[in-house]
């Protein structure tokens, strides 16, 4: 068991050697130089970890400490690394987006100095600096995954934070980039705020923040009670989970902290792809299916997670159908598809969480990607409306969304069928409480997501093309810099993106085609996972649906048959005939539907009240405190009071004293030393 | 131990260094008094390397102590002594004084061998109050502390040093007479010893425990400060010029706390359980209030002053849930906090001598002028937010954890940080380092020059090494602190 991969050390250290030349010796390197250095560090990542499978597959498991990051109250903290099936299948699906991600970098930021301001310095070499940063983003985020214990846990878990920080405000000369990312930070750090009070109670009742040996006490914490409201026993592990939970919700965007995803799309595309859609939001489910041997302990930490998740993944998949740009609607399907991972744990489906989280990788992935792809070739327009028809301009972005969208939806046999079908049957099947709400939510769901995904490809790639009528309203948000040239506003015609682009386009639909027919069979039902994820015997949903599974071809032909591939086909359906057959309908629904429709594009009015309540209520809070204890009361009344008193005796005093001040002080430091020794030792 | 007598070369050194560096005289003489002061401020630091090298981790005894007479009419002895609470901030202190020096060496071009010298002797002195193992010592350089920070805000300050220099004078002043009184009195009840070894064997009542520990608490509260005896020092580092608010924060803070641990935990062991509740409560106060307080500054200096005061509010939590987590975390925040705050007002003077002015609202976009500062800054910045991989993560994790060991709620209350923490800290680089140049002045900012960059340099590599690699800090002090501990947890009524 304590044995340490010998390769396991280079896997996050490639990537971080990448990011550190290329962010300290950028200038020196070059541009093709840091591109190079750095995807190099991530395919030798890759490849290292593709190693790794190899030996873990043969059925080891890897978990020893690289060093003593501190001690005290007799705990250990350490830095080390577990390596089993689930943490190798992160570390495969993060470095082959993240290798992707570099690659498509070269072509979507090689004019990135238009996005700066001509004289900036910052802009100079940001071209390095984006790359510096995803490899250090890539380096955090398996750091996270290939923890042995929960400090590592939280230090991966705040440096792709950090990452994400930095890269979504990377334009920072844009005050909606700089919101975002401040906005980004501070949500994720209350999901983080109860994530670290978990880890608290954790190194309290267990006296050690390593995985097995906490995994070895769960008995003591599902036997043990708390009052942390007098009267009222909680059962620890129920408390442990919750606040764990919380900082899944944070990190994987889960209602309701997950108001900064949307607006993480300031950041430049290849990040949405990589961070908020493949990678850094998954951290949240990741982690719950680590922690799966203390969740299935608490039915109130479960019930919890099915609720929240299934809220997730019907609400927000309701306000993509709105969305007119075109980054948004991912961003909003994305928040949907994490609440499906969501349910899916409080299912007690680990597995097919983790599954829909690789696939949902590669499909989100290309969407994403090829939305960068469209808005690279609209010239930085990201309105849909002001698109249509480009599937003629780009046929190889136009196949690879097409993918990604029937793999969203749900189609067979996409990936995401698989992986999304798996999660509604465990849901059904499930025996926790809430998951009868879930379920409802969930099935709704599917036909949201049949209709945003096929709205976006028939809006943006087929019907009119509208890219030819003269801009009448804002500019779109992926947009340049305010004082880079706006020269090409005119009529444009659209293009196909170049190789780097598209190459990786394709690299990644492809496993969005076959990943979810390659993999269910071994992943769900043929304990891939091994000791890895922890079922309690009382949660049957998977162990029924494995007794109802015949092999991924019968999986499919009974898929037709039921009523999930009917809804996301009726969703589609829909979609095909507001956006194709009767385009002139969006806008009448619209103006009939009034509240409903104003509801969803108020985004459910969370922006607002957080604006209102918790900036300007703690701005308030803090001006009063200011203002009112500590001038008013502290300095105004009892400082300056004695002050007065003070002042008044010093007006007496002040007629022996002339000059300056420093030469006799100096002179007081040595006086004091030399009488006190002269005086009290003239006895 | 033999050999050289190295606490009092850590003390003298400096401050006789700063004389000769006086003795330069007027500004003439300054191309002489500049380098002179930093030979003498990094020769002050080489001396106290030995103390850790030579530090043994296994006891919680005093080491490297000396012991002669001084007053031997009242049984007054010149007694040095560190152990593993108080060596780290002898380090720390020598470590950051040739900063210091360096920070004020193009911008101070009046008094300047005054201005030096005030630093070195001042940090003499500050090492003495760490080495002081006798009542009268301490009190003598706790006391003497005061003046050259008193003489740094009043002669160099800013337009309103003297109302400053004045609060900050008198605070700390009426601070300590009634320390001093304890001091007598302890003096008295221990058989005529001003050892403070001796006086944490001392068995006293629970009532003189009481007054006594609120003596002290008045002293050390408004040092460290803590609410709601802290509006000195906003004040006073605004007006103090960069060095002196560098060291007010990185070091004189730290006095207080310090105090919290020689004096009040072991003479009052059973007033201080007592009244934790007390002190817990100031100590969130200060974490939350303040935090608040934070976020509606306009003036840098004075939003990271607050910030200083709530993140010195987590050190005397940390002390006051008396187990190990908690008072280890603590001394680590002292540590972190000497690197990160004093960063921090260092990156506000780096801002400052270029554009003459405090205010967030002047600023804006400076990372498109110096994009190598805004890095430093950004950095500083998340240490500040006590972000993981930095020096400002470990105590407040560690301080954290001992505290929802004690109780949840109290957790729960002191995590609020890191939200808040993160709130005032960001929103202030927003607005400074990141949008669109804001004026014409922030457009003709020059990044920063190689005096700068080694300044800002040594402080990112302490910031960065102290977050990946705490184990030497505390390994340092496990033996005293669990001795401390159990001290405390034995009634000495």
């Amino acid at each position: 068991m304590s044995e340490m991969h010998p390769l396991a050390l280079y896997v996050p250290l490639a990537p971080l050697a990448g990011a550190l030349v290329a962010g300290f010796f950028g200038r020196a390197i070059g541009r093709a130089g840091a591109h190079w250095v750095t995807s190099l560090g991530v395919a030798v990542s890759l490849l290292l970890s593709w190693f790794i499978f190899q030996d873990v597959d043969g059925g080891k498991i890897y978990n020893a400490a690289v060093y003593t990051w501190a001690s005290s109250g007799g705990i250990s903290f350490q830095v080390g690394f577990l390596i089993d099936k689930l943490t190798v299948t992160m570390m495969l699906v993060v470095n082959f987006v993240s290798l992707m991600v570099h690659i498509y970098t070269i072509g979507y930021m090689a004019h990135d100095e238009d996005n700066w301001p001509a004289d900036s310095l910052a802009g100079r070499n940001s071209y390095q600096r984006f790359f510096a940063y995803i490899s250090l983003f890539t380096f955090s985020m398996l750091m996270l995954v290939m923890s042995n214990n929960f400090l590592q846990l939280f230090f991966g878990w705040e440096a792709v934070g950090l990452v994400s920080y930095l890269l979504i405000g990377f334009w920072s000369n844009r005050p909606t980039a700089i919101y975002a990312n401040l906005k980004a930070f501070l949500v994720n750090r209350v999901g983080d705020f109860g994530f670290l009070l978990g880890i608290g109670l954790i190194a309290a009742y267990c006296g050690s923040l390593s995985y097995s040996d906490v995994f070895a006490l769960s008995q003591k914490l599902a036997s043990t009670h708390i009052e942390l409201i007098p009267g009222s026993p909680w059962l620890l592990v129920s408390v442990v989970c919750i606040c764990l939970f919380i900082g899944a919700m944070g990190k994987s965007a889960q209602f309701p902290l997950h108001v900064w995803l949307p607006d993480s799309m300031e950041g430049p595309t290849p990040i949405s792809a990589l961070i908020h859609a493949a990678t850094m939001v998954t951290a949240g489910i990741f982690m719950v299916s680590r922690m799966s041997p203390l969740f299935e302990l608490s039915d109130a930490a479960l019930s919890f997670v099915i609720v929240i998740g299934a809220i997730t993944a019907f609400f927000m998949a309701l306000i993509a159908i709105v969305q007119t740009d075109i980054k948004r609607v991912v961003a909003y399907s994305t928040l949907s598809q994490l609440g499906y991972m969501t349910t899916a744990l409080g299912a007690s489906a680990y597995s097919a969480a983790m599954f829909h989280l690789a696939t949902h990788a590669f499909f989100k992935a290309v969407l994403f990607l090829g939305a960068g792809s469209v808005i690279i070739a609209m010239h930085h327009e990201q309105d849909m409306r002001r698109m249509g028809g480009l599937r003629k301009y780009m046929p190889i972005t136009y196949l690879t969304v097409l993918i990604g969208a029937l793999a969203n939806a749900g189609f067979p046999p996409f990936a995401g069928f698989f992986s999304k079908d798996s999660i509604i049957e465990a849901v059904h099947h499930s025996t926790t409480a809430g998951a009868g709400f879930a379920y409802a939510l969930i099935l709704a769901g599917v036909f949201v997501g049949g209709f945003y995904s096929f709205r976006l490809v028939f809006f943006a790639f087929h019907g009119k093309e509208r890219f030819r009528e003269p801009s009448h309203d804002a500019h779109g948000h992926d947009a340049h810099g305010h004082d880079a040239p706006h020269g090409h506003h005119g009529p444009v015609t659209p293009h196909e993106s170049p190789w780097v682009v598209t190459v990786p386009l394709i690299l990644l639909a492809i496993p969005s085609v076959i990943a979810g027919w390659a993999m269910i069979g071994p992943a769900l039902f043929g304990n891939y996972f091994g000791g890895a994820i922890f079922i309690a015997p009382e949660h049957p949903a998977i162990a029924k649906m494995a007794a109802d599974f015949h092999g991924a071809m019968g999986m499919v032909l009974h898929g037709l048959m039921t009523l999930p591939f009917w809804l996301a086909l009726a969703g589609a359906a829909t979609a095909w005939y507001l956006y194709i057959v009767r385009p002139d309908l969006p806008a009448v629904i619209k103006d009939k539907s009034g509240v409903l429709a104003r509801i969803l594009e108020e985004k459910y009015g969370f922006d607002r009240f957080n604006d209102w309540f918790f900036a300007g209520g703690a701005r308030l809070l803090g001006r009063g405190l200011w203002k009112g204890g500590d001038q008013t009361l502290i300095d105004g009344l009892v400082v300056n009071g004695s002050a007065k008193v003070v002042g008044w005796i010093a007006s007496i005093v002040r007629l022996f004293q002339s000059g300056y001040i420093y030469q006799y002080a100096f002179s007081m430091i040595i006086g004091v030393f030399v009488l006190l020794t002269l005086w009290m030792n003239r006895a | 131990m033999s050999g050289l007598p190295l606490l009092s070369l850590a003390i003298w050194l400096p401050v006789i260094g700063g004389l000769l560096v006086l003795a330069t005289g007027a500004d003439r003489n300054a191309g002489l008094a500049r380098p002179l002061a930093l030979a003498v401020a990094v020769a002050g630091f080489l001396v106290t390397l030995p103390l850790y090298a030579g530090f043994d981790t296994q006891t919680s005894a005093m080491q490297f102590v000396e012991m002669r007479d001084w007053i031997p009419r009242f049984n007054i002895h010149y007694h040095l002594g560190v152990d593993g609470i108080s060596v780290l901030f002898i380090l720390l202190n020598s470590f950051i004084t040739p900063l210091v020096v360096l920070a004020g060496w193009k911008v101070i071009e009046d008094k300047v061998a005054q201005y030096m010298a005030a630093f070195l002797v001042m940090s003499g002195i500050m090492n003495g109050i760490f080495a002081a193992l006798d009542a009268v010592l301490f009190y003598v350089f706790f006391e003497v502390s005061l003046i050259p920070m008193y003489i740094i805000i009043g002669a160099w300050g800013g337009p309103n040093r003297v109302y400053a220099a004045f609060k900050f004078f008198l605070y700390t002043l009426l601070g300590s007479l009634l320390m001093l009184i304890a001091l007598i009195y302890l003096f008295f009840q221990s058989g005529f010893s001003f050892s403070l070894l001796d006086w944490h064997e001392l068995k006293i009542t629970l009532t003189a425990q009481t007054w006594l520990f609120l003596a002290f608490l008045v002293a050390f509260a408004v040092k460290v400060p803590m609410w709601p005896v802290h509006t000195w020092l906003p004040d006073a580092h605004v007006e103090a010029p960069t060095g002196g608010s560098v060291v007010l924060a990185a070091i004189m803070l730290k006095l207080g706390a310090y105090g919290f641990l020689r004096f009040s935990l072991p003479i009052a062991p059973d007033a201080s359980r007592e009244l934790a509740w007390l002190m817990i409560a100031l100590s969130l106060i200060a974490v939350v209030y303040i935090g608040f307080v934070a976020l509606v500054q306009t003036d840098m200096k004075k939003l990271i002053a607050y910030s200083s005061i709530s993140h010195m509010g987590f050190v005397t939590l940390g002390f006051f849930i008396f187990n190990p987590l908690g008072v280890e975390g603590a001394l680590v925040q002292m540590i972190s906090h000497g690197f990160v705050s004093g960063a921090m007002f260092l990156c506000v003077g780096v801002l400052y001598d270029r554009m003459h002015s405090r205010q967030i609202a002047d600023y804006g976009g400076v990372v498109n002028t110096m994009p190598k500062f805004a890095a430093f800054f950004m950095l500083f910045a998340m240490a500040n937010a006590g972000l993981p991989a930095t020096s400002g993560f470990v105590g407040e994790f560690m301080v954290i954890l001992g505290a929802v060991k004690y109780n949840f709620w109290i957790g729960f209350a002191a995590a609020t940080t890191l939200i808040l923490g993160a709130a005032y800290t960001l929103w202030m680089v927003k607005r400074v380092v990141f949008g669109a140049v804001a004026s014409p002045h922030v457009a003709e900012l020059s990044d920063i020059d190689a005096r700068e960059f080694a300044i800002l340099g040594a402080l990112a590599l302490s910031v960065m090494a102290m977050g990946l690699y705490p184990f030497p800090f505390t390994e340092v002090m496990h033996a005293s602190v669990d001795n401390l501990l159990r001290h405390v947890a034995v009634p000495k009524l």
